[in-house]
């Protein structure tokens, strides 16, 4: 475990006194790419009334191995019983969970403004160039840029815009990594040995899944 | 590394076969040992039911009345086995059957592997005739399941199926197979079982340091106590859990679902946690100062308040699902791991003791049980037979070798505080989800898995018409089910609620029933009504000396309860005798 990422196998922090409110955490859980498995994950909050602020599925530098991004607003408590339930699926290799300052996080956003805005409201033009915004589309009636960061930054940005005709309006999900990660590759073979914890072989079956039982 | 050697072997060895993905089912089938099927065909399933008219020899198929009967015959089947519970059923309608023992299969981790047909790939999701989602539907109520639409997945979707069924800790599993999947050809080049599933670890690491701060716990405390469940029967670890409570000379009490894992006239069985339990089980929880749960969940019923539960006490607790640690009581050491192996480890490390005075405590709380409670269950004053002497009779006649199967309420926990056992997985009944219904057709299924052993259902007069229809399941096969049917004319546990919580205002509760005797007649099966105290052993007698199936349908007092009980939201200390 050493300087392995939390987990909801460590020691529980809260129960000295910790900090008891809700705050949020993302949560990680990496998988095997599988049909269902999304409804599987997503029944575990919803079963428990929880509300996900936001998700996110992606590949992850394994080739067969997916990975999603949950954003919760919640005590570490409900989050630590929850993530342990999650691993507990038959397609789930992994879940970690973590406070916003143990990640690096971004969300992107499209937004769509009227062509004639921003050729005749230099102020328009100095907003998107501070925030960092970058074109993607540029039509006769209207111009798409783009924009990533955290939340707050993109919803000042959005308010910013409002009072210019903004058309339309569109963020993804967050998408995290953990500060102190070392990606899967190394957590894998753990997984592919017969017999798990300390022992690590050399990971022969990495990339190789239809050597290893599975569908 | 090994395996994947064993595969190639393998696949070597068998010569190429073109067969049907039907086909493929049953070697499946054969491949895993299973003997026994229970099910109920229809359209979406017919190409593997025309597979199966081959097989007859091999593959005994138990036609059930309802596909919710051949899920509960398949739990009661595994529960006396040990082994996986199979079930075929169709799409639709078929599959949605399943829910409730699915469910139920779940929250008690009993190994299930559900085989239900589906329609044609090409129709998913055009609202064919008898098409439902049923993987979307079952998902939250298996441990597993998925949707082969190709033959050439039917191998390795069973071969997972039935390890993640059995494996760690056992739950439901359920394989959609469309149509087309079985209808099509595809090459066999032979069944390989599977042991590994890269992301499915079915026992946690076993941590040294644990069992070694766990036994140092146990070495120093003065008043341990023992709480165990189910996890000793599925580890199959009987005798180890014997070995260690004897060896520490710890006080062992257990939850519904443990009973019968320790016999009951062993000198360090005190009785039964919970809602229902044993006097001195429920309020030295709250006195013991180290408590060591073995394979159990600390289910509500038997923590009763939880911000009041054994807040003095160590907790130590053995699980093979580390998702259960912390999940209800803060642990002090989690021992993970399967307690077939974790128990030995403790065993010698644990000292040698007796804790004489601490027993000496659980017998007192026994003598006072004893006589507010147990004397009058036994020895009625009325004229109206009460449930325990029924058990109590049927003890003296068994002498504790039977299988048990209960259903759900009053009767069951009746059935639970008082049968006597001698063996393991001889004790039947839906302890997580409560299933009125499930009695019946579990005890079909439990005499399957059990065929030399006497099996007993034990059931009440609601619970007994929700599956009734499985009568027609003993007819046609002729599994020797002894049905003693407890009749009080009543709903009795939401009755007892009502009275004590809600005024006795009995908002319906008051069901009547059919002569039970003349319905088990017209399906062949020979009973009787008893409501006399007088001739209540020669009919319990009766029923057991006949050969084959028997109704017995005793009267008992309408308005009896079910004491001890811990009133819900309250503590465990809480508990009351009347």
């Amino acid at each position: 475990m050493n300087n392995d990422n939390k987990n909801q196998y460590a020691p529980n922090s809260s129960a000295s006194g910790g900090a008891k409110g809700k705050q949020e955490y993302t949560i990680t859980v990496y998988t095997e790419n599988q049909i269902g498995l999304l409804n599987r994950i997503a029944i575990m909050f919803t079963r428990r009334k929880m509300n996900i602020d936001s998700f996110n599925t992606s590949p992850t530098e394994v080739d067969s191995v997916h990975r999603f991004n949950i954003v919760v607003n919640e005590t570490e408590e409900v989050v630590r019983k929850l993530c342990r339930q999650i691993e507990k699926q038959v397609e789930v290799l992994k879940v970690y969970f973590n406070t916003n300052d143990e990640i690096v996080w971004q969300e992107m956003a499209l937004y769509k403004v009227p062509a004639d805005v921003i050729a005749t409201k230099v102020k328009v033009e100095r907003l998107l160039r501070e925030k960092g915004a970058r074109v993607v589309a540029i039509r006769t009636d209207y111009i798409v840029f783009e924009t990533s960061g955290h939340r707050e930054e993109i919803n000042a940005l959005t308010k910013a815009l409002e009072p210019y005709g903004l058309i339309e309006f569109v963020r993804t999900a967050r998408i995290a990594i953990i500060n102190n990660s070392k990606g899967f590759h190394e957590k894998l073979k753990e997984f592919e040995a017969l017999q798990p914890g300390e022992g690590i072989i050399s990971n022969e079956f990495l990339n190789q899944q239809d050597k290893v039982f599975s569908m | 590394m090994e395996t994947l050697e064993i595969v190639k072997e393998k696949t070597t060895a068998v010569k190429e076969e073109n067969i049907s993905g039907s086909e493929a089912v049953m070697r499946a089938l054969i491949a895993e040992e299973v003997d026994t099927i229970f099910g109920y065909p229809g359209g979406a399933i017919m190409p593997i039911y025309d597979a199966l008219y081959d097989y007859d020899n091999k593959l005994k198929h138990i036609l059930v009345r309802h596909e919710q009967g051949s899920i509960h015959a398949a739990q009661g089947y595994a529960r006396t086995s040990g082994k996986t519970g199979v079930v075929f059923a169709t799409s639709g309608p078929g599959a949605t059957n399943l829910v409730t023992g699915l469910a139920d299969a779940m929250i008690d981790s009993t190994p299930i592997v559900c085989i239900t047909g589906q329609v044609f790939a090409h129709l998913l999701g055009t609202d064919a005739f008898q098409e439902t989602d049923v993987i979307n539907i079952t998902t939250p109520v298996t441990k597993w399941n998925y949707q082969v639409t190709d033959a050439n997945e039917i191998l390795s979707a069973l071969a997972k199926a039935f390890y993640i069924a059995k494996s760690g800790r056992p739950g439901p599993v359920l394989i959609d197979i469309t149509k087309n999947a079985q209808v099509q050809k595809f090459d066999y080049k032979g069944y390989e079982k599977c042991n590994h599933i890269r992301s499915y670890r079915p026992k946690p690491f076993i941590r040294k340091k644990y069992i070694e701060q766990a036994a140092a716990l146990i070495n120093e405390a003065k008043k341990p106590f023992v709480i165990f469940g189910q996890g000793v029967i599925l580890g199959d670890a009987e005798k180890e859990f014997r070995q260690f409570i004897e060896k520490a000379g710890i006080p062992s009490a257990w939850t519904v679902l443990g009973l019968s894992a320790l016999p009951t006239d062993h000198p360090l069985n005190v009785g039964m946690l919970g809602m229902h339990g044993n006097y001195g089980p429920n309020v030295l929880t709250n006195e013991c100062d180290v408590l060591i749960a073995i394979g159990m969940r600390f289910d509500d019923r038997v923590t009763g308040r939880l911000d009041k539960y054994a807040k003095q006490a160590k907790i130590i607790h053995l699980d093979i699902d580390p998702a259960e640690i912390d999940k209800n009581v803060q642990t002090t050491i989690p021992v993970w791991g399967d307690c077939k192996e974790t128990l030995p480890l403790l065993t010698t490390l644990v000292n040698k003791k007796e804790h004489k005075e601490w027993l000496k405590k659980f017998n007192d709380f026994s003598k006072e049980e004893n006589e507010i409670v147990i004397k009058k269950e036994m020895h009625p004053t009325t004229n109206e037979m009460s449930m325990a002497e029924v058990i109590d009779a049927l003890n003296e006649l068994t002498n504790g070798d039977a299988v048990i199967v209960s259903d759900v309420g009053q009767h069951q926990m009746v059935a639970c505080r008082y049968t006597k056992f001698n063996q393991s997985r001889s004790n039947v009944t839906s302890g997580g989800l409560g299933t009125m219904g499930f009695g019946l057709p579990a005890a079909i299924g439990a005499k399957y898995g059990a065929p030399q052993r006497e099996v007993v259902a034990i059931i009440g007069d609601g619970g007994f018409q929700m599956t009734i229809q499985e009568l027609g399941t003993i007819m046609q096969f002729g599994a020797a089910v002894k049905i003693l049917v407890l009749n009080n004319n009543f709903l009795g546990m939401v009755r007892q609620w009502q009275q004590l919580f809600n005024d006795r205002r009995y908002s319906f509760v008051d069901i009547q029933s059919p002569d039970f005797v003349a319905v088990a007649k017209a399906y062949n099966i020979t009973g009787q009504s008893v409501n006399d105290r007088k001739n209540l052993k020669a009919a319990l007698k009766e029923m057991l000396d006949h050969k084959g199936a028997y109704l017995l349908e005793v009267m008992v007092g309408k308005e009896n309860n079910v004491f001890p009980m811990v009133p819900q939201g309250c503590s465990v200390a809480e508990i009351r005798l009347k």
